[in-house]
């Protein structure tokens, strides 16, 4: 078996080149001898901590990636120390400085940038160094111990990165940068004069607008002179101008390179044995310097190595945080903007505040934020998804503070909590924990960490915060992803399973998994019911609904409590009900010795703690007179609350229970993404609290107003106002081709609120208000489902009783 | 060994379980997509969870309190998660389910 394995060789033992072989060895760890060869003597470590290493905040050792037993774990023969100088691909062979030759089948290349040294006169002298690996750093640090004066040329993130760690080591220190604003590929003036002044106020000295003529020594630096005669004295200068693709090699192979080696989307050269990934590689014309999108090549490569071969690099977007201590800074995209877009700024100069959002029809294009980064991910979220923003633009700087149900919102210093301050509300997942999975199991992205603590993979309100966590206890990875896969058990998403649902036409979970090319046999507790429910969307007469992919709550039409019992909570249509259907309720309490009966929020009554066996014995008996089940388990249309109205009440202005009733009669039944809550109240006092609903529906003089995509929980969000029409047959139409809208689009899982947030507002009144056809067609495919939507899952299970009760009771004497 | 015929294969669905009461608690059978029968206590490692009414993948089912998954044919939680289940040796014969209960 063994000689039939293809050879792998690695050149680079770095951050993209391992990363690689990381995502290979998880989808494939059998069809490759790997041979890995580092010029540096070190394993894989953390480049991007070098940083905090020099500033005197981590060990070496702590930045280690991948130790010795990994390389041996995996079988990977590591060459430490050994630079590759010659690549033949004639016969296919890596010829190491040493002499070394060995074989490759395929052949990757991954090596990394090396710092650009501005070939001015000294430039060699003893005392003058780049910023780029370990070596890099000792120097320093060794020039730092004896103190003196130090001159970082150029003002970019590393070069600033580079001035703070050697004050830190107690050098003093001036910034040379050739522009007037520093960090000018990533801030605007503003934010540049803020970083200036604080950055001074620290210490360090700037000498901006100036071009470095020569380097003065004659061993050793002494100083550095200026083409407008100014001159500095130093002991150390340190060259931080920029980074160029280190593809010596690859030229030398006659791969062939612009400004790096140029890759497909499948990151192959032009000679497709050899690939190249990381800083060393140029795709559709671009060179990265940041690990996020050597993170997604590395993913993509993986995958063409294992030959699944169905991913594709499509470039990325960047995003950059400053890692000095104290110093919140962040920018994406397009930050400054032009003649087509719009900004929006706040700028708070006693709190040192700074925050500009570059906007192209109603969509985030770039950002920069200084003082206050909190909601930099956030940003870079709607940036990334292209979400329409009009929506919540007028508040949109004030970020995404009332998320916050425990004061999250204040916090943004992560560094400053102590280790037992909760980080996720809804998993109990404290700040150790996190920072604990995150250095103890090597976790890089925010889904590992969602995957090992569960911290954030609940409501996700603290995503935020834990993406700080991972930023300060790794570095910045940018973590969201490109595109969110469905679950891990594909790489489509939601919107590409839909289509492909459509187009296909293919009405079975299992075949739509094997055409999908799914990568679990039966996939998971994800992606099943997500399925179903595509499925059931969109074909509603004929697709065989299948109960082992739904969820327990709705296979058993009853909600799991914590101790395995089940609540039955009867509809009560509109919120009325009647002494018949009370003295029903009461009957089966007793006969079943039903231990809590309560009032519900959704004006209805909950009976808690029945056994699962009872069940189809009291739905029978509830059927028997006359009631439904309430759907109170299901994603699926919940409850129709209603307030009195105008047939009681002295403001009432509209019949609220009537329409209230009407509602729910054509509503009940139907399968949604997410549940599905109405309300209707009969005037603008809302006293049915319409404006907190899915759909709410309140009466005026005039008519009905009709209210969108509220909810309460975690993070209540009143609703969006609509538009307001005239008579009860409208609010039914609006309302039945609301619901379709939402059906037919939003993800599963996904509640109308974040749905409207992510396809705007005025995508979804383009649709129901000023498209009366295509509203009139989306009320009609709601009515036409609900034929076969409507009928009573407690009647259809009390038929066939068999789930529900146990298939032996296995007593001492046989066993 | 005494094997227990505790009742028909076709009566446990696909992808789904079915519960045997018994009075040292309760065991959940599962029936997987290639018809392979696991037995194990219905109790979820976490926090006691009803294993029977989970999701079943593979040969795994997801617990319907707060997704842990067990395979089943470890008797283990899946990775991060740490936790182990007790297992029941069961075959299939003649269409029929038959349990060993030590
Ligand atoms: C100080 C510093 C701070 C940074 N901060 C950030 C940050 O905050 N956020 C961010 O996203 N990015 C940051 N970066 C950039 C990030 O570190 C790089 O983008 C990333 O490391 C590039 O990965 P790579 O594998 O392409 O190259 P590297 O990690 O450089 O790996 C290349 C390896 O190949 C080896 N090699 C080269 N040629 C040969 C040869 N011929 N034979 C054998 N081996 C060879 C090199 O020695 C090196 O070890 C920072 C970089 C530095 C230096
Ligand atoms: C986001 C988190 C929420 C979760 C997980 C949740 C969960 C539940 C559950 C499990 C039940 C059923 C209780 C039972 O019968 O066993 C329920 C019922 C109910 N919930 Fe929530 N709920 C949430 C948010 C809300 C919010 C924000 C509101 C209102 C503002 C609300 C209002 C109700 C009402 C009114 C009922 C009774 C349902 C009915 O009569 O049909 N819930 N909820
Ligand atoms: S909403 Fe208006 S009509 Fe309804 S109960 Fe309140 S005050 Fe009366
Ligand atoms: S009880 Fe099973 S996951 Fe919590």
């Amino acid at each position: 078996m063994k000689s039939q394995r293809e050879k792998l060789v690695c050149i680079g033992n770095g951050m993209a080149g391992i990363r690689t072989l990381e995502e290979l060895l998880k989808l494939d760890s059998d069809s490759y001898d790997i041979t890995v060869f580092g010029a540096e003597p070190h394993n894989n470590y953390n480049r991007i901590l070098l940083s905090p290493v020099l500033a005197g905040e981590k060990n070496f050792t702590d930045i280690i990636l991948n130790d010795d037993n990994w390389y041996a774990e995996n079988n990977i023969t590591l060459y430490k120390g050994h630079t590759v100088t010659e690549i033949n691909r004639i016969k296919r062979l890596v010829i190491t400085k040493s002499g070394e030759s060995v074989p490759y089948d395929r052949l990757l290349i991954a090596t990394g940038s090396n710092a650009f040294i501005i070939p001015v006169p000294g430039h060699q002298l003893q005392g003058v160094v780049g910023f780029r690996d370990v070596k890099d750093v000792d120097v320093m640090l060794e020039y730092a111990a004896r103190g003196g004066h130090a001159v970082v040329i150029g003002g970019g993130l590393l070069g600033l990165e580079a001035a703070n760690g050697l004050m830190k080591q107690g050098m003093s220190v001036s910034v040379v940068h050739v522009t007037d604003v520093l960090m000018n590929n990533q801030l605007d003036q503003v934010a540049a004069n803020l970083l200036q002044t604080e950055l001074e106020k620290r210490g360090v000295q700037f000498l901006l607008s100036a071009q470095t003529e020569m380097i003065l020594g004659e061993e050793s630096v002494t100083g550095v002179r200026f083409k407008d005669g100014r001159e500095v004295a130093a002991n150390l200068v340190v060259m931080a101008v920029g980074i160029r693709p280190n593809i010596e090699l690859a030229k030398r192979a006659n791969l062939y390179c612009e400004r790096g080696i140029v890759v497909s989307d499948t990151l192959q050269s032009y000679d497709p044995r050899i690939y190249a990934v990381g800083e060393c590689a140029q795709h559709r014309g671009l060179a990265y310097g940041l690990v996020a999108p050597l993170f997604e090549q590395a993913k993509v490569c993986a995958n063409h190595l294992a030959k699944y071969g169905i991913a594709r690099y499509e470039g990325s977007v960047t995003s950059t945080k400053l890692k000095v201590t104290g110093i919140d800074l962040f920018s994406a995209g397009d930050f400054l903007g032009n003649d087509q877009t719009e900004e929006i700024v706040f700028k708070d100069a006693q709190r040192n505040i700074y925050k500009k959002l570059v906007i192209e029809d109603n969509r985030i294009k770039g950002a920069v934020m200084y003082g206050d980064t909190m909601d930099g991910s956030w940003y870079f979220q709607l940036m990334r998804d292209a979400t329409d923003i009009t929506a919540f633009r007028e508040n949109i700087l004030f970020g995404k503070a009332h998320v916050g149900d425990a004061g999250h919102g204040e916090v943004n210093q992560i560094a400053s909590l102590p280790d037992d301050a909760e980080i996720c509300g809804c998993n109990g997942v404290c700040k150790k924990t996190i920072v604990n999975a995150i250095t103890g199991q090597g976790l890089f992205t925010l889904d590992e960490v969602r995957k090992y603590t569960k911290a954030s993979a609940s409501c996700g309100s603290c995503t935020g915060l834990v993406e700080q966590i991972l930023a300060n206890t790794v570095g910045d990875y940018s973590t969201a992803p490109h595109k969110k896969s469905l679950c891990s058990c594909t790489d489509f998403t939601h919107d590409e399973v839909r289509k492909a649902i459509r187009k296909e036409g293919i009405a079975d979970i299992f075949a739509l998994m094997q055409v999908l090319n799914w990568k679990t046999p039966d996939g998971c507790a994800t992606c099943r019911p997500a399925l179903n429910y595509y499925l059931l969307c969109e074909f509603p007469g004929t697709y065989q609904d299948d109960p082992q992919s739904r969820f327990i709550n709705e296979r058993a039409h009853a909600n799991i409590q914590k101790d395995g019992t089940y609540s039955v909570v009867p509809r009560i249509w509109g919120g009325l009900t009647s002494p018949k259907e009370l003295r029903a309720i009461a009957d089966v309490a007793e006969k079943y010795h039903v231990p809590t009966v309560k009032i519900t929020g959704g004006q209805r009554i909950d009976l808690l703690g029945v056994k699962k066996e009872d069940l189809p014995k009291m739905w029978a008996d509830l059927n028997a007179q006359g009631m439904v089940s309430g759907h109170a388990y299901g994603k699926s249309l919940r409850t129709v609350k209603t307030c009195v109205g105008s047939q009681w009440c002295r403001f009432g202005t509209q019949t609220a229970m009537s329409m209230g009733i009407e509602l729910e009669k054509i509503t009940w039944g139907s399968w949604t993404p997410h549940k599905f809550k109405m309300a209707v109240s009969g005037c603008p006092r809302n006293c049915a609290e319409a404006t907190i609903k899915d759909f709410g529906v309140v009466g005026v003089e005039s008519g009905w107003e009709l209210h969108i995509g509220g909810n309460g929980g975690v993070k209540i969000r009143g609703t969006d106002l609509l538009c307001k029409v005239k008579t009860d047959e409208e609010v039914v139409e609006y309302c039945t081709a609301f619901m379709q809208l939402y059906r037919q689009e939003a993800h599963y899982l996904e509640r109308t609120a974040p749905w409207i947030e992510r396809v705007g507002l005025a995508y979804v009144k383009q649709k129901i208000v000023d498209d009366e056809s295509g509203r009139k067609r989306l009320a009609a495919a709601f009515i036409e489902s609900q034929h076969y939507a409507q009928t009573d899952p407690w009647a259809e299970c009390v038929a066939q009783p068999m789930a529900f009760k146990p298939l032996a009771v296995l007593k001492e004497e046989i066993a | 060994m005494a094997w227990l015929n505790v009742g028909l294969l076709e009566d446990i669905p696909r992808l789904g379980s079915r519960l045997l009461v018994s009075e040292k608690g309760n065991i959940a059978l599962f029936r997987s997509s290639s018809d392979q029968v696991f037995a194990v206590q219905d109790r979820c490692p976490h926090k006691g969870g009803v294993l029977s009414q989970g999701i079943v993948h593979g040969c795994k089912v997801t617990c319907p309190l707060h997704s842990w998954i067990i395979d089943l044919a470890a008797g283990e939680a899946v990775a991060p998660d740490v936790g182990h289940v007790k297992k029941f040796a069961v075959k299939v014969e003649n269409e029929s389910v038959f349990l060993d209960l030590p």
